[in-house]
């Protein structure tokens, strides 16, 4: 197996100018978030979360459905930009930008429903990946085999166990295949944080294994926010935990204490997933 | 048709993106289009003036208008009906700033001034048309474009200082240079070859570059694009623009071939026939348009003879039009592509398991 570590360091150099400039003005918390609340209509999915992230800091964010987890990770990424409060990526406010720029500028995501690229081929999309957050993503100059990007792509691809399929189009894949391809496209290019929206769903215990090995492998500076039902993948993973209900937050602490806490307890871990 | 030749082989220079299937889907693609570029080059030898300008000529710069749409529709998922018009301003254009019957509008610039002034003025249009429509998606797109191609078509039809009205440009001439006059047929078939090869070509490779396999990256999930950082609207607007570039091209040559331009050429029927074409050929391959325009071409000349001849009224080629239109599309909802494609699969089948 192609170690996790090797393949991301290698493409830690920033490739993009903006991600040049960051990473020498890269300061403060990776994540800030300060009074952020999204109204869908009438209806109150965040109300007022305000949570601040390390550089390099694994965290889980855990709550029922419902509790507004994924329209936290929207409103990281800009995917749904908060309706109010501001969002602070690496010290810089990117409350109004457009999610590629908040891409290019080192954040990373996976989507809970795979987003994938139907009918190109596994080697396509994870390329587009690669490409997305570098130079040339215009060019009207084919990419020659020999490319250095080309090689970041198979390293992607082995990481997440696709060669014997890397030449299919995405949309033959099986569901948890498509699943590991959506970790390679978020590991794709120079990631300085990454959002994971339930990675391990749809994957077998082995595939589960894997995913757990390739985020304990991450190089220690880049941080991550992970949504994960499945406590044995969520906990083993991170080292703080934030706990959500009805669009707040009503927790945070390391793992151990969340295990242990009482109201936790009522709330989640007592529910249906005890 | 060198031209063909070096596209197909330099595709698999990008071998990184593309595996063994693709490979020898390539190469038997490569065989079938090297035989039909050769009997495009000598068909001069065979064919009256009629078959090479009214027929073959027609069809190709058909093909490159519907080769436009082929490229927005098949590889950025954006149907535009504005294509059409783009190549229409084109063809107004080479008529303001050119040569034409019309002394009291026409400039009678020389060629080389007013072509590139007719393509840019033409890009200009078709990327002011997709900026606005890259933001809207499926049916949103294909109302704004059409109504955006109703707006000129009732402008040419309104306008007589510019667009000279309900009658439009008469004798517009193909130029004279390199000591050939391109206006004799075949000159003309063969510039008009020569541009749609390379039309076909630039697709064709481009569809593998960065640029390409982005924009089918927009059409198959623009919000996972804009995710892994590309600025969606602005590839749409791009691809646009390269699109409005093949049209504008195709307009110009519509013009020279045809002698004329008029508002009929850019009325909303038009730009329905060139859907229809780039539908009839299948939008998942940039052959399929010129396919598409080829079937469109003769029905359209010879249906009204052959319904005479088995006694019908003749006037009812749309009809006969439709009808084909309607059957292609239930059989194969990929056009001609699709299925000469099932039809190839099949054959491959059988032959492996006679093999056995």
């Amino acid at each position: 197996m192609v170690s996790t570590r090797a393949v991301v360091a290698q493409q830690q150099q920033p490739v993009s100018s903006i991600a040049e400039r960051m990473a020498a003005a890269g300061t403060g918390n990776a994540i800030e978030l300060r009074g952020v609340s999204r109204f869908f209509g009438a209806l109150a999915a965040l109300t007022d979360i305000t949570l601040s992230v390390r550089p390099g800091e694994r965290r889980a964010v855990l709550g029922s459905n419902g509790a507004g987890k994924t329209t936290l990770l929207n409103c990281v990424t800009g995917d749904f930009p908060p309706t109010s409060g501001s969002v602070r990526f690496f010290g810089e406010d990117v409350t109004t930008l457009p999610p590629h720029e908040r891409i290019r500028r080192g954040l990373r995501r996976t989507y809970q429903i795979s987003l994938l690229f139907q009918r190109l081929t596994v080697r396509e999309n994870v390329y587009l990946a690669c490409r997305g957050v570098s130079r040339g993503r215009f060019s009207f100059i084919r990419t020659s085999a020999r490319d250095s990007i080309m090689q970041s792509v198979s390293d992607l691809i082995s990481l997440v166990h696709l060669e014997s399929v890397a030449d299919r189009l995405v949309g033959e894949l099986a569901h948890g295949q498509q699943r590991q391809l959506e970790i390679a496209l978020a590991l794709a290019g120079a990631p300085r944080f990454i959002l994971f929206d339930e990675p391990a769903a749809g994957l077998s215990p082995n595939e589960r294994g894997d995913l757990v090995a390739i985020l304990t492998a991450l190089p220690a500076h880049i941080g991550y926010i992970i949504i994960e039902h499945d406590m044995d993948v969520a906990l083993r993973v991170v080292e703080s935990v934030t706990m959500m209900h009805n669009g707040r937050i009503f927790k945070e602490g390391a793992p151990h204490e969340i295990e242990a806490d009482q109201e936790v307890q009522q709330l989640y871990l007592g529910g249906g997933n005890a | 048709m060198a031209l063909l030749q070096t596209t197909d082989t330099s595709a698999l220079g990008a071998q990184g993106l593309q595996g063994n299937g693709a490979l020898s889907r390539w190469a038997s693609q490569h065989a079938a289009i090297l035989i039909l570029g050769l009997l495009l080059v000598i068909l001069p030898a065979a064919a009256g003036e009629f078959i090479l300008v009214q027929v073959v000529g027609w069809s190709l710069i058909l093909g490159m208008i519907a080769l436009s749409l082929m490229f927005l529709a098949g590889y950025g998922g954006m149907v535009s009906l504005a294509q059409m018009t783009v190549a229409g301003v084109a063809g107004y254009m080479i008529a303001v700033f050119g040569t034409s019957s019309l002394p009291a509008i026409s400039l009678f610039w020389p060629w080389w001034v007013a072509a590139p002034i007719a393509i840019a003025i033409a890009v200009a249009f078709g990327t002011l048309a997709g900026a606005l429509s890259a933001r809207t998606e499926g049916i949103y797109t294909i109302m704004i474009t059409l109504a955006l191609a109703s707006a000129f078509f009732y402008l040419t039809l309104q306008n007589w200082p510019i667009f000279n009205g309900f009658n439009g440009f008469t004798t517009i001439p193909a130029p004279h240079f390199l000591g050939v006059n391109w206006k004799a047929p075949v000159p003309l078939y063969y510039m008009i070859l020569f541009f749609a090869a390379l039309s076909y070509a630039a697709v064709v490779y481009i569809s593998r570059t960065p640029f390409g396999l982005a924009l089918q990256g927009v059409r198959d999930n623009p919000r996972r694009m804009e995710a892994i950082g590309y600025n969606v609207t602005a590839h749409r607007i791009a691809a646009y623009a390269f699109a409005a570039l093949i049209a504008a091209i195709g307009g110009i040559l519509l013009v020279w071939q045809n002698n004329q331009i008029s508002p009929f050429s850019v009325g909303v029927n038009v730009v329905i026939n060139i859907l229809i074409i780039a539908v009839i050929g299948g939008l998942s391959h940039p052959i399929g348009p010129f396919i598409g325009a080829i079937i469109y071409v003769i029905l359209r000349t010879f249906a009204l003879d052959s319904l005479v001849a088995v006694g019908l009224d003749g006037r009812r080629f749309q009809t006969l039009i439709g009808l084909g239109f309607l059957v292609i599309v239930l059989f194969s909802p990929d056009g001609v592509i699709g299925l000469w494609r099932r039809w190839s699969a099949r054959a491959l089948s059988s032959r492996s398991s006679n093999n056995r």
